[in-house]
């Protein structure tokens, strides 16, 4: 296959992709809200700038950034809901603006923050409403439903007014009333905002499940790292509405962070100076101490740790995603940006 | 999970609006009657003709109003019936709209295959059970204390109201719906319910007949399509002159059955400007907070 036919195979193709929105701008105080009766001001604000990527069926990919960074924006265009200023986008072989039907039939986006469901109403409701919009055959749904209900355990809440739910049941009716004409890509912004750690376990493991069942392509914006490690390979990171990075989560770490984590437990205090000489000491409280080590002296530092301290326990670890993201977030927002990777289609 | 494979092309376009619109109503029924508390007391607020009934009969005692002599059993028919007609087929998509643009609940509409609106329309007509259900008693119990010579005993002109009535529900419908798309356009688009609700009360005979409005005020009532939502179809029932045709005549008919035509006129421009407003508006929806 050679590169034009890979590109036109790609379930999304994102290139020079923009957006900007026209902004009202005044100044507090009562003359600036009189003045702005007849003279308004506009500021024209850049939320994404020349995106480019691709991402290929049956792909689960991480689009990362700080707040504002661009990322619902571009899952807004990406589903059709926001028209691009410029650049093209497709999606499946559609141009998601234009909203046909056939291109609706095989999207969802989950918005953790906003919901589908009918508030007033029992979710069956909400379900029954999409099998019908989305002209699901019967059979098909009923199967897919009470799959639906099984994995996410939902044969309680299905008859109980959406209003009267928890957070993590509802959000488990949202992914199952997003899923149930069994789309081929999957839009999920913040699917897991809010819930409780165990929650956050049963949807990643429904999503990874239903990318690998279905083959469908999984694109994830989260700030909950664990979500991006435990479900995407690959990441995207943008930030003011630029790509910055485009690749494998572990190389983005590893160049960021060419440290590993040495977490050791002690009998008691480790001695003055001893820790120090094998890496940067993150933590030395009691009987555990954290420490920084070079990947390239790991091997050395083990042995003289071992030598010099007495050691009960120890694991080695990568620095955790959230405090390298932070890292990566801070120096994306100066004004050199780290672009090394960023790719595109 | 199995990786089911749907066993037939799904349907798109009209053939799918078509397939999915009963569900829809069902759906919208079944909000209604979650709704049913809130529904009653929006509809008790619409009974201002009674209280126009009420000042007018006042201002009629012992005399006749206006150019076309209206007396107190007059008045009394006509504000009855208006209040009928408006409970019928009013709408209230103007406050669903800027609502649902203004929090970018819309969003949640336009990832379905079907056209929002389409479900706006299902979510006002599932409504109309409980709506009648609520109406038909009031509108047999005040009509039957009506004198007779009241309404008209035309079939031709009783059928050409039964028809008015869709029209005046979807000129309701699609005018309040061109003034929400506005919202695509204007930051703060909550004042404009008021602003649609202040020319209807005025222009469509609702606060009172337009012949007794000032004459100039008159005229621009009848250039307007507000009155076909409203007084055109009561006048229908009442059998009162439209645009000049007397009573029960033949050509009473035919300018009942031309306003007809016109109210379907207006429908159609208002159904064009409404889809030309929504192409243009979702290129600049913003989807903020949605």
């Amino acid at each position: 296959m050679d590169k034009l036919e890979q590109v036109a195979a790609s379930a999304i193709r994102v290139r020079g992709l923009c957006k900007s929105y026209r902004v009202f701008k005044r100044p507090g105080g009562l003359w600036p809200a009189v003045r702005s009766l007849w003279h308004r001001e506009y500021e024209e604000m850049q939320a994404v700038r020349d995106l480019s990527f691709a991402i290929e069926p049956g792909e689960r990919v991480g689009f990362l950034g700080p707040n504002g960074a661009g990322k619902t924006t571009t899952l807004k265009m990406l589903s059709g809901l926001l028209h691009p200023s410029g650049g093209e986008i497709l999606v499946g072989g559609y141009t998601p603006q234009l909203r046909q039907t056939a291109f609706l039939q095989q999207i969802t986006l989950v918005m953790g923050q906003k919901q589908q469901l009918l508030w007033d109403l029992p979710p069956a409701d909400t379900f029954e409403l999409n099998r019908a919009v989305y002209d699901v055959p019967r059979a098909q749904y009923q199967r897919t439903l009470a799959e639906l209900t099984e994995l996410l355990d939902l044969s309680q809440v299905m008859k109980t007014p959406t209003r009267q739910l928890s957070l993590g049941e509802r959000m488990k009716c949202e992914l199952a009333a997003a899923l149930l004409h069994l789309p081929k890509v999957l839009f999920l912004d913040e699917p897991t905002i809010g819930l409780d750690v165990s929650m956050q376990v049963t949807l990643r493991q429904f999503i990874r499940d239903y990318n690998q069942r279905y083959g469908a392509t999984v694109l994830l914006t989260s700030h909950y790292m664990e979500d991006v490690e435990a479900l995407c390979p690959r990441v995207l990171v943008i930030a003011k509405g630029r790509l910055r990075f485009d690749g494998e989560l572990k190389s983005l770490v590893h160049s960021l962070r060419p440290e590993k984590r040495v977490t050791l437990r002690l009998p008691g205090p480790a001695p003055a100076g001893v820790l120090e000489k094998i890496g940067t000491v993150v933590q030395s409280s009691g009987t555990q101490a954290v420490v920084q080590v070079p990947q390239a002296e790991l091997r050395a530092a083990m042995s003289y740790l071992l030598d010099a301290l007495p050691v009960i326990d120890l694991t080695v670890e990568d620095p955790p995603l959230e405090e390298v993201m932070r890292e990566l977030f801070a120096e994306t927002d100066g004004p050199a940006a780290k672009t090394e990777g960023a790719g595109s289609p | 999970m199995s990786a089911a494979v749907a066993v037939r092309p799904r349907a798109a376009g009209v053939r799918l609006w078509v397939r999915a619109f009963p569900t829809l109503l069902r759906i919208g029924l079944a909000e209604a009657l979650a709704y049913r508390a809130e529904m009653l007391v929006w509809m008790l607020t619409t009974t201002m003709p009674l209280v126009s009934m009420v000042l007018w009969q006042s201002a009629a005692q012992g005399t006749q109003l206006g150019p076309t002599k209206l007396g107190s059993a007059e008045l009394t028919a006509y504000f009855l019936l208006t209040l009928v007609v408006r409970l019928s087929t009013s709408s209230w998509v103007l406050w669903l709209l800027t609502e649902d643009i203004r929090s970018g609940a819309l969003a949640q509409r336009l990832l379905r295959p079907v056209h929002p609106l389409l479900g706006y329309v299902a979510s006002q007509l599932a409504s109309m059970p409980l709506r009648g259900a609520l109406v038909l008693p009031l509108a047999i119990a005040l009509l039957w204390n009506l004198s007779p010579h009241s309404l008209t005993h035309d079939p031709v002109q009783v059928a050409l109201f039964v028809l008015s009535l869709p029209g005046a529900w979807l000129l309701s419908f699609l005018s309040m719906t061109f003034v929400g798309l506005l919202a695509f356009y204007i930051d703060s688009a909550a004042g404009l319910f008021y602003v649609w609700v202040g020319l209807y009360t005025i222009f469509s005979g609702y606060l009172i007949p337009l012949v007794l409005l000032p004459t100039w005020l008159g005229k621009l009532a009848t250039w307007l399509p507000f009155q076909y939502m409203l007084e055109v179809p009561v006048r229908m029932l009442l059998g009162w002159p439209i645009a000049g045709g007397a009573r029960d005549t033949v050509a009473g008919r035919l300018a009942a059955l031309q306003s007809l035509g016109i109210q379907y006129l207006y429908v159609g421009v208002l159904l064009l400007a409404v889809m030309l407003l929504w192409r243009a508006g979702l290129r600049r929806y913003a989807a903020f907070g949605g």
